[in-house]
């Protein structure tokens, strides 16, 4: 094609330097200095601790497709989400421009393998639809930041400077890079016109259509000079971006989609103290979980580097919510900012010997988590906080370093198996105040059943919780299971312990539990406790089937097994907490909400924050214990938010939950209007049994 | 029995402490017979000699023992006193307070006789075999103690375990200042740092009125401070009390607060759920006032009223202020 | 600073009820479970953050049988560097003063700067401390909530008294501390560094490593004896006040100043 301008490749500058001496020499230093901070940037992720995350390929491409190409999560926050779907699309689409534009420079003319022509014009429509709505994006995202700014994006003066100047900078050099090549295409099309030659066909209304128009009476020599210019600072501006990216946020464009990639695929299970060493030979490790940075793994690290500061884990986190001293987010940045500071991109690495905690970190931070998973739940590229959370609480467990209110509760876990020291032998003494149809076989007397109903602690011993248990019972009698508890056999699932940073104990309430529970021959376990249905589920080796007994209660129903009476109370307004652990950490969401349902004239609403949302109640098991600073309780958010819905009963399937819903009714001052009541104790209350 | 009974007294800015009319009680119950039962008073100044004077109205017989060295009770300067001061054979009897248990264990051991710690029974004598009762783990269960006290003893006494009776005496004051001995000490007292001025800690007070959730409104937390101002104690409270900012942190009593090992705890609104329980320890004397019939806390409490509180506590109230 | 911290192994009594045998000589310690005594372990806190603070060392004792060797190694878990047993059928039933008179003798076998104990145990009398330091003769404080060290020769100690007050003393070394809770924050012990100290040589000494004769101590030497445990009379549930509000208000009262609920 006869072109009315000199095409980069061709051109001298002042007359004497050929052009492409610099159409090389950029990239050469831009990918030299790029390769150079990338590999600065490895240098943490050499010394850490080792994380398999090879295995289930298929899965983690389907997960890679899923997360990162389809931004799934992104349009959870709408607004936001749908900007950034548009710019992620417009990148990819032109990425491959920018490539071409680097290669123009040095060979006239060059295409991309696979983009000549038909497919190169449609790629061209395409291009000019993505810089230009690429540049609205950013002119949109501008504004958003610099003048509404959503509250989720302020940085807390504890936690360092605000990112909006940095925000603004790299949206600002987006815009360089699309409007360059706007001039660069649009110089080009006006000068071809002017001579009457043929011109690429631009899209009406796009930016290179529209410059163009505006080029269409500047003189050639201006418009050569315009096209170079252009040609250069895309060029310029394409690799400084690329050289910027790993030093902020904005390291996510390069570690986000590898990040995805190698995503936790097991969930309700929390990593062991270290990849590669057994349960078995633990004591052989030297230290225990995270206390300096190094002690965590390179996947932990590439968490770090990939976030983007979207503030959507912490504006979902109950711990947040509550002003308690723990922001997810800023664990990331946090961490992050620590490893650009003692790994630099210029001067000496200086890794540290110091504890995390006391220097960035805090014990009351690192304690204030319930492990309740909404962060995990909400980031767009799967960033991992609980498995962080747990292992820094390994770290400070094995210094000694655990709140004096939680060592007692450990301590009588250690001694007795509860938490609250309570005598082994009263474990079932709940049973004694059983109806006489409702028979529960005792496995520590000899007896023999199908089934094992795995109790937990709370459930055992609490006075008021000790209802869930005898509502379980008459349940499972009700439905014709043939089932039996382990009694003073049985200890506290540990699902806490382990989460709390305890982990030998943990490992050893495990060996203790399994071989009780195997010893029963029980072929499937239920229980009425998510916690103890998730470790037991996901955490114990070689059991039987565990099933919540919402599973069982729904079956139950359909088999016919259990028929429901119409609702006690019609008038009455019915929703649905979700559980952390049955929900988030082990996806049932159904089966409580249609055991719900199944009861004939029952009126339910849902929440607003529900499912994968839910707000968690303020933790359970050792978190009952622990006193963090905050300015209200989880608990009294959650209540509002039921009462906000029009609710006057919130089921739950926890005891936790109920435990903390029946404080926070009372805290709330709604004693009266409002009532929390475990899903069993609802069913129970309505089954029919004529 | 022909043993000498010396009793300890304690005492403040001239002010003997209630203990000096328990300590005569339980050595009229060591000795029913009432052999002579003389008090012991160390000190300095006119303050000494106005708790003398006092002692003297119901001990028959009261040992001075003035120096400067001893204006700030000292346990290792006084016990040298005593050591030189009391006759073989003495059966001391010293209030088991802070400065009881600074002495009495190394005074049993300088005068070489056996030391009974926290007595809060006396069942008699056998012969020489004193028969002391005991409480441990926090009161849970008690104890028969045999003590022979033929060559003298040192027993340290609980207060509120012997009812104060009547004792009147037209005693002697006698100085024996004298033989008190050098009162050289390796322990220096230095000063009293005072707890924090507003800053109430629960921990230390022997009477606790808690408030729960019963209580409905912060503006009824003044009843139950008024109840308390009234017979001496301190309030504190439930978690629930605290979460609604109606009371600070400071005061609330459970396992997720502080633990106290209070006397008497009187329970107004409270359930009674075991993480507050948990935080009262020492087996008190527990009084609950709840509308509930069903709390949890009448199983635990001593006494309960099933009642309405805020009709209830401001008569309470009324009726002992009156009664002062 | 050498530093010795005498502990003790006590039935773990918070969250249950304690039940006396039928025959009433002792509490039935079937269900029971044991631990370091509470006070002990912020004893032995105090001296760990010393020792790390000034240099020396930390040895924990403990007079008991072959169970109590538990205890030791948790307080050395914790960071004590050193255990000592003192074991010998013919230490039990040993009063205070034959406790006292057992640790003195090991003492005197070592060179100690300071000795801590707990200020008192739930199965206790709050009585060694004060008599080891008698028996050793050198000075003593109960109730310490604060120790400061001013040089290698005197501390500056706080001691808890009444009404939250906090008296202020100083004291020659070598000397005893009964030790208050509340005086520091104990660590953590997991079960990962009981395991690490499994295997760490516990020395046990008898009458004969101490040389004490076997008569002074144990119930031969026992001047003050422990007969029977009985329950103190209280009844079950609490004793429902009826009545007009009025007449309930005067018992309330009676019954509040008989137990000294009215000041």
């Amino acid at each position: 094609m006869e072109t009315a301008l000199i095409s980069p490749a061709k051109a001298w500058l002042l007359g004497f330097i050929p052009a492409a001496f610099f159409s090389l020499i950029i990239p050469v230093v831009g990918v030299a200095c790029f390769t150079y901070i990338i590999a600065k940037r490895a240098a943490p992720l050499v010394r850490s601790k080792p994380d398999p995350r090879l295995d289930n390929i298929i899965d983690r491409i389907l997960g890679m497709l899923k997360f990162a190409f389809a931004q799934y999560r992104q349009p959870r926050y709408l607004m936001a989400g749908v900007l950034h779907i548009i710019l992620f699309a417009g990148f990819m689409i032109l990425s491959l421009r920018s490539i071409s534009l680097v290669m123009i420079g040095l060979s006239d003319g060059f295409v991309l393998p696979g983009l000549g022509g038909t497919t190169g014009h449609v790629y061209n429509i395409l291009k000019d639809i993505a810089a230009t709505a690429v540049l609205v994006a950013c002119t949109v995202a501008i504004i958003r930041r610099g003048f509404f700014r959503p509250e989720r994006y302020e940085v807390p003066k504890k936690y360092g400077k605000d990112h909006t100047a940095e925000a603004v900078f790299v949206l600002c050099l987006i815009s360089t890079l699309v409007i360059c090549d706007m001039i660069f295409e649009g110089s080009l099309a006006a000068a071809q016109i002017q001579k009457g030659l043929q011109a690429e066909f631009h899209v009406p209304g796009m930016g290179a259509w529209m410059f163009a128009i505006i080029f269409s009476s500047t003189s050639i020599p201006a418009l050569q000079n315009i096209h170079l210019a252009s040609y250069f600072i895309h060029n310029i501006v394409f690799f400084f971006f690329l050289c910027f990216l790993p030093m902020g946020k904005h390291f996510h464009v390069i570690t986000s989609i590898p990040n995805v990639f190698f995503m936790k695929l097991k969930k309700g299970m929390i990593k062991p103290v270290q990849w590669g060493v057994d349960d078995d030979k633990l004591d052989g490790l030297k230290s225990f979980g995270v206390k300096k940075f190094e002690d965590f793994t390179w996947k932990n690290m590439l968490d770090f580097y990939s976030c983007a500061d979207c503030g959507r884990c912490s504006d979902q986190c109950p711990a947040n919510a509550v002003k308690r001293p723990l922001s997810p987010r800023f664990i990331t940045i946090k961490c992050r900012d620590y490893s650009f500071r003692n790994y630099p991109v210029q001067g000496e690495m200086t890794p540290k010997d110091e504890h995390l905690i006391g220097t960035i970190l805090s014990e009351d931070e690192i304690w204030s988590c319930t492990t309740c998973g909404a962060c995990e739940a909400e980031c767009p590229i799967l960033i991992e906080y609980i498995d962080k959370i747990v292992d820094l609480r390994r770290g400070m467990v094995d210094e000694g370093l655990v709140p004096q209110s939680l060592q007692k509760p450990l301590k009588a876990l250690e001694k007795r198996g509860n938490p609250w020291g309570k005598m082994e032998k009263k474990r079932a003494d709940w049973t004694k105040t059983l109806p006489e149809t409702c028979d529960v076989k005792l496995f520590e007397n000899g007896d023999e059943a199908n089934t094992l109903y795995f109790v937990d602690s709370i459930s055992s011993y609490d006075d008021r919780m000790q209802g869930i248990a005898k509502a379980t019972a008459c349940i499972l009698s009700a439905a014709g299971e043939d089932f039996g508890i382990l009694g003073k056999d049985e200890k506290d699932s540990g699902n806490e312990i382990r989460r709390f940073g305890e982990e030998m104990l943990f490992q050893d309430i495990k060996a203790h539990n399994s071989e009780a529970i195997l010893s029963t021959g029980a072929k499937k376990i239920i229980t009425a406790d998510p916690h103890a249905f998730n470790t037991l589920k996901n955490e114990y080796k070689g059991l039987p089937k565990v099933e919540h007994i919402s599973q069982t209660i729904t079956r139950s129903i359909k088999d016919g097994k259990i028929r429901l009476k119409p609702v006690e109370d019609p008038s009455k307004i019915y929703t649905y907490h979700d559980p952390c652990y049955l929900g988030r950490h082990n996806g049932i969401y159904e089966d409580p909400r249609q055991a719900l349902d199944a009861i004939p004239g029952l009126n339910r609403v849902d929440m607003l924050k529900s499912r994968d949302r839910s707000f968690c109640c303020g933790g359970g098991g050792l978190m009952l214990f622990y006193e963090p600073e905050e300015e209200q309780r989880m608990g009294v958010l959650r209540v509002k938010m039921a009462s906000n819905v029009g609710a006057n009963v919130i089921v739950t399937a926890c005891p936790f939950c109920l435990v903390n819903m029946e404080d926070a009714i009372k805290v709330a001052g709604l004693e009266g209007q409002m009532e929390a009541v475990d899903l069993c104790e609802l069913i129970e209350r309505h089954i029919d049994r004529a | 029995m022909t043993q000498q009974i010396f009793a300890y007294i304690t005492h403040k800015n001239g002010t003997a402490d209630d203990s000096a009319l328990e300590l005569i009680v339980a050595a009229k119950k060591i000795n029913p017979g009432g052999a002579s039962v003389t008090a012991i008073v160390c000190g300095s100044g006119p303050e000494l000699d106005s708790v003398c004077t006092a002692m003297a109205g119901i001990y028959p017989e009261v040992w001075k023992i003035s120096n400067p060295l001893l204006s700030y009770p000292n346990a290792e300067i006084n016990r040298g006193v005593l050591v030189n001061v009391l006759p073989a054979g003495a059966v001391t009897l010293i209030p088991h307070d802070t400065f009881g248990m600074d002495l009495s264990p190394g005074l049993s051991i300088k005068q070489n006789v056996p030391f009974v710690s926290d007595v809060v029974g006396i069942d008699g004598i056998d012969g020489t075999s004193l028969k002391i009762i005991r409480q441990e783990f926090g009161g849970q269960v008690s104890t028969h103690v045999h003590c022979d006290i033929s060559a003298g003893a040192v027993l340290n006494i609980r207060s509120g375990c012997f009812q104060p009776d009547n004792s009147k005496a037209a005693g002697t004051v006698v100085d024996k200042s004298g033989q008190a001995g050098d009162c050289k000490a390796k322990r220096r007292f230095v000063e009293v740092v005072a707890a924090e001025v507003g800053d109430v800690d629960i921990t230390k007070s022997d009477v606790l009125v808690s408030v729960g959730r019963g209580i409905e409104d912060q503006e009824n937390i003044s009843i139950a401070q008024e109840l308390a101002d009234a017979i001496g104690a301190v309030v504190s409270c439930s978690r629930p009390i605290v979460d609604a900012k109606w009371l600070e942190k400071a005061r609330q009593v459970g396992t997720s607060g502080k633990t106290v090992k209070p006397k008497v705890y009187i329970a107004l609104g409270i359930s009674g759920s075991f993480q507050h329980l948990g935080g009262i320890k020492g087996n008190p004397f527990m009084v609950a006032i709840n509308k509930n019939p069903k709390a949890p806390i009448f199983q635990v409490a001593d006494v309960g009223i099933v009642t309405n509180l805020l009709e209830f506590v401001p008569e309470l109230t009324e009726k002992i202020k009156e009664m002062k | 600073m050498e530093i010795l911290v005498c502990v003790k192994r006590v039935p773990d009594t918070a969250e249950n009820e304690i039940v006396v045998n039928s025959k009433g000589t002792d509490i039935e310690r079937g269900d029971l479970v044991y631990s370091v005594n509470e006070w002990d372990n912020y004893a032995v806190e105090e001296a760990i953050q010393i020792r790390d603070k000034v240099g020396g060392s930390v040895t924990v004792v403990t007079v008991g049988d072959s169970d109590s060797e538990e205890i030791l190694r948790r307080e050395m878990a914790m960071g004590a560097d050193k255990g000592i047993l003192l074991s010998d059928n013919a230490f039990n039933g040993s009063d205070g003063k034959g406790i006292a008179t057992i640790l003195k003798a090991e003492i005197e076998k070592g060179k100690y700067d300071l000795i801590l104990t707990g200020a008192q145990a739930d199965d206790g009398a709050a009585q060694v401390g004060g008599m080891l330091a008698a028996l050793l003769d050198i000075p003593y404080a109960s109730l310490v909530n604060k120790i400061d060290i001013l040089n290698d020769k005197t501390l500056k100690i706080g001691r808890e008294i009444e009404g939250g007050n906090q008296e202020i003393s100083e004291i020659d070394l070598p000397c005893v501390l009964s030790i208050q809770t509340g005086i520091n924050e104990p660590r953590y012990v997991g079960i990962r560094g009981i395991r690490k100290v499994a295997s760490v040589e516990i020395p046990v000494h008898g009458t004969k490593d101490i040389g004490i004769a076997a008569e002074s101590v144990g119930s031969a030497g026992a001047k003050v004896k422990r007969v029977d445990y009985f329950v103190p009379p209280a009844g079950k549930g609490a004793e429902l006040l009826e009545g007009s509000s009025d007449e309930i208000a005067e018992k309330l009262i009676e019954l509040l100043k008989s137990k000294g609920g009215i000041k």
